[in-house]
């Protein structure tokens, strides 16, 4: 399934590239692509994952390298 | 922004401790107790009168470092920045330069913060440039102007486009005639007039009044959409230099730390002046903090992605871009690319009777659907056909009969056929005799023509060292001739579509290392081919999804001198990261060097955070000048 999430005050650059890569290190998510520039991530869940599980293990990871960005989807 | 704010406003505060702290112990009899490096007077009520402001205005500056420190720590992120600063400064606290550890916290965050603001700043402004999203939809339903997401607009609906406006998506103009700006989907600044029934691609922007559009594509197929999931994920292949600082980050950090430990250790057993090698291991630590190559290097390929965006050139990710600029070998597809992918009428033998033979050609050729007979008929003036009995003949031409008259329209070999004696015309396109009655009236030719600045495209290209080839499926006559008009430096003709890929594959091979291999094509069928070039280049707008997908590089226009622009912004950008890497290391190997050495130590911790941080907001102005 795929989501996109606005990345409010994601401040750097190499922040992104940091979240990108722990992101695709979690088991579900089968793609990940955090766009600095357009303050954006793009995932594709992993067919059969358990959502809820994959999305609070994407917050906290999230949460980790940029305490205060926070991530709303954006639908359609 | 609040959060910026939020931060100054901190700033501020910290600032006016500060400022109160340094009054107090400069003009103050406190100074005799507090003296740096008399060490830590906590029995007399007075060192607390030092100290706690001092520590408050630290606290409160610098609150946030600590805390993202402590957490990287836990969680096996050594050395960050904000590690360093940490270390610094408890470091400067330890041997109770208060002023010092203060001070240098504020002025890292202000740093911070300029930096934050202008990354913030470069950010929107490359965002900016790629905002071609329509915001919303009005449609007519029921009679009634609804205003919907371009998401809800089904196709077939009527939509109403004020001044201004974008158009949300693809479709066909009602309206008699509207003007648009269609510069943020092809970087061609004239305004653009379109007719009644012809298609307006979404992103447009209505210059004129009011008009009327028909949707003819669900928003998800549309144009706009296409080329901001392209331009959105543009940066999912990051570039080699922007590996390379990943790399370089693996081997760098270890190494600045084995140097700061053995600054520290090595030197004081000799002096046993254990404080003063300490801070200089410190001020070390905050030197080496790589943030301007961090920031900036992203930062330059986004920022040459945006600009080339803006000419109309989608280069997808840091990678491309960079290929692109180390491109010395350029295959052209010929039909579609170097041509302009349709015939056109370039002579009629002899000119005098021009109008009669063209009419002629245009009875018997009218009807047909192929190609040269199009062409011939889009160039004929508009006799009455009615009556024609025509029948076609295989490889040879067609004939036209009524009643007694019969018109014959074919090559030589129909010609030689029917006997007819003639005057056989040398030509690099389709030549098309026309015989009336058994009578020769004369030839048309028919050939796709180079476009008007190939010659002058692969001129330049040339000119810079690069080699061109043209590829084609033509005959060898076709191609040799069109290979010379515009001047390649050579020319692989009757290649099927399905060998193409292989062909460059194999020229690849053979020319080894150096350079890279940029193809362009016009999408159509060479999917394989653009997919197989180091860089693959589509032309000629959003056509085929597998071309887009395939291709490195889509140029919207279709106008070859873009893959000069896009080869001039491409060789910029890599310049200017270049430029970026050098000045960062550069200036920080000199303040590292100057540390060691000691030459700095008055102001040694100040200089290592305006070295971290000034070189980061250079870096990140220079940056910017991608955008241009």
């Amino acid at each position: 399934m795929k989501k996109v999430y606005e990345m409010t005050d994601l401040c750097c650059a190499s922040c992104a590239a940091e979240i990108e890569g722990d992101v695709r290190k979690i088991e579900g998510i089968a793609l990940c692509n955090v766009n600095f520039i357009m303050q954006k991530m793009t995932l594709e869940i992993a067919e059969g994952a358990d959502e809820a599980k994959v999305i609070k293990a994407l917050c906290k990871a999230v949460r980790r390298v940029e305490p205060d960005c926070d991530l709303v989807e954006v639908k359609g | 922004m609040k959060r910026e704010k939020k931060q100054l406003l901190r700033i501020v505060v910290a600032f006016a401790l500060f400022a109160v702290a340094m009054i107090l112990y400069k003009l103050t009899p406190l100074r005799s107790i507090a003296e740096v490096g008399e060490g830590w007077n906590v029995g007399d009520y007075r060192f607390y009168l030092y100290a706690l402001p001092f520590i408050a205005s630290y606290v409160i500056a610098g609150y946030d470092v600590i805390r993202k420190a402590v957490r990287n720590l836990l969680s096996g992120r050594l050395l960050d920045e904000n590690f360093l600063m940490v270390v610094a400064t408890f470091g400067a606290i330890a041997l109770l330069d208060l002023p010092e550890a203060c001070g240098v916290m504020i002025f890292y965050q202000v740093g911070e913060l300029f930096q934050r603001y202008a990354v913030g700043k470069s950010r929107r402004s490359i965002a900016a440039l790629m905002d071609i999203r329509p915001d919303i939809a009005r449609v007519l339903r029921s009679g009634e102007e609804v205003v919907v997401s371009p998401e809800e607009v089904e196709i077939g609906e009527t939509l109403l486009l004020r001044a201004g406006e974008r158009v949300p998506v693809d479709a066909v103009l009602l309206s008699e005639e509207g003007t648009f700006d269609t510069s943020s989907l092809t970087g061609e600044s004239l305004p653009r007039t379109s007719v009644s029934g012809e298609e307006v691609l979404s992103g447009s922007i209505n210059l004129g009044g009011e008009v009327r559009l028909s949707a003819s594509q669900k928003y998800e197929n549309s144009t706009v959409r296409k080329i901001l999931d392209l331009v959105e994920n543009a940066t999912a292949k990051k570039a080699k230099s922007e590996n390379f600082i990943t790399r370089f980050a693996r081997y760098y950090t270890p190494i600045v730390v084995i140097a700061a430990l053995l600054i520290a250790l090595i030197p004081p057993i000799f002096t046993s002046e254990w404080g003063e090698w300490i801070k200089r291991a410190l001020t070390f630590l905050v030197v080496s903090c790589p943030c301007a190559l961090v920031i900036s290097v992203p930062l330059s390929f986004f920022g040459g992605i945006g600009g080339a965006s803006k000419k109309g050139i989608l280069v997808k990710g840091g990678s491309a871009l960079e290929r692109l600029a180390e491109a010395d070998g350029f295959l052209f597809d010929k039909t579609g690319t170097i041509t302009e992918g349709r015939f056109s009428v370039v002579e009629v033998y002899p000119s005098e009777r021009a109008e009669e033979i063209l009419a002629a050609a245009y009875i018997a050729e009218g009807a047909s659907n192929h190609p040269i007979a199009r062409c011939v008929s889009r160039y004929a003036p508009r006799v009455d056909r009615e009556g024609y009995e025509v029948r076609e003949i295989a490889g040879r031409g067609v004939v036209a009969r009524k009643g007694e008259e019969m018109i014959l329209v074919g090559n030589a070999r129909l010609l030689k056929e029917e006997k007819v004696t003639f005057e056989e015309r040398e030509s690099a396109g389709s030549v098309l005799y026309v015989v009336r009655n058994g009578v020769y009236l004369g030839s048309v030719t028919v050939a796709d023509t180079p476009k008007s600045n190939a010659r002058e495209v692969i001129a330049s290209l040339k000119g810079e060292g690069c080699r061109t080839i043209m590829l084609t499926g033509d005959r060898e006559f076709a191609a040799a001739a069109v290979a010379a008009e515009v001047g390649v430096d050579e020319y692989v003709s009757e290649l099927l579509p399905q060998d193409k890929a292989a062909w460059v594959e194999r020229y690849m091979k053979e020319r080894g290392g150096k350079g890279s291999v940029c193809f362009i094509g016009d999408g159509i069928n060479d999917a394989p081919v653009l997919a197989t070039a180091d860089v693959g280049v589509s032309m000629g707008g959003v056509g085929s999804d597998a071309a887009i997908e395939a291709s490195d590089v889509v140029l919207m226009k279709d106008d070859l001198s873009s893959i000069i622009e896009g080869r001039r912004i491409a060789r910029k950008t890599t310049r200017i990261v270049r430029e970026n890497i050098v000045v960062a290391l550069g200036v920080k190997v000199l303040v590292l060097l100057l540390t060691a050495l000691g030459v700095t130590s008055a102001f040694a911790m100040w200089l290592a955070v305006f070295a971290d941080v000034g070189v980061a907001m250079l870096a990140i102005l220079n940056a910017m000048r991608t955008l241009r």
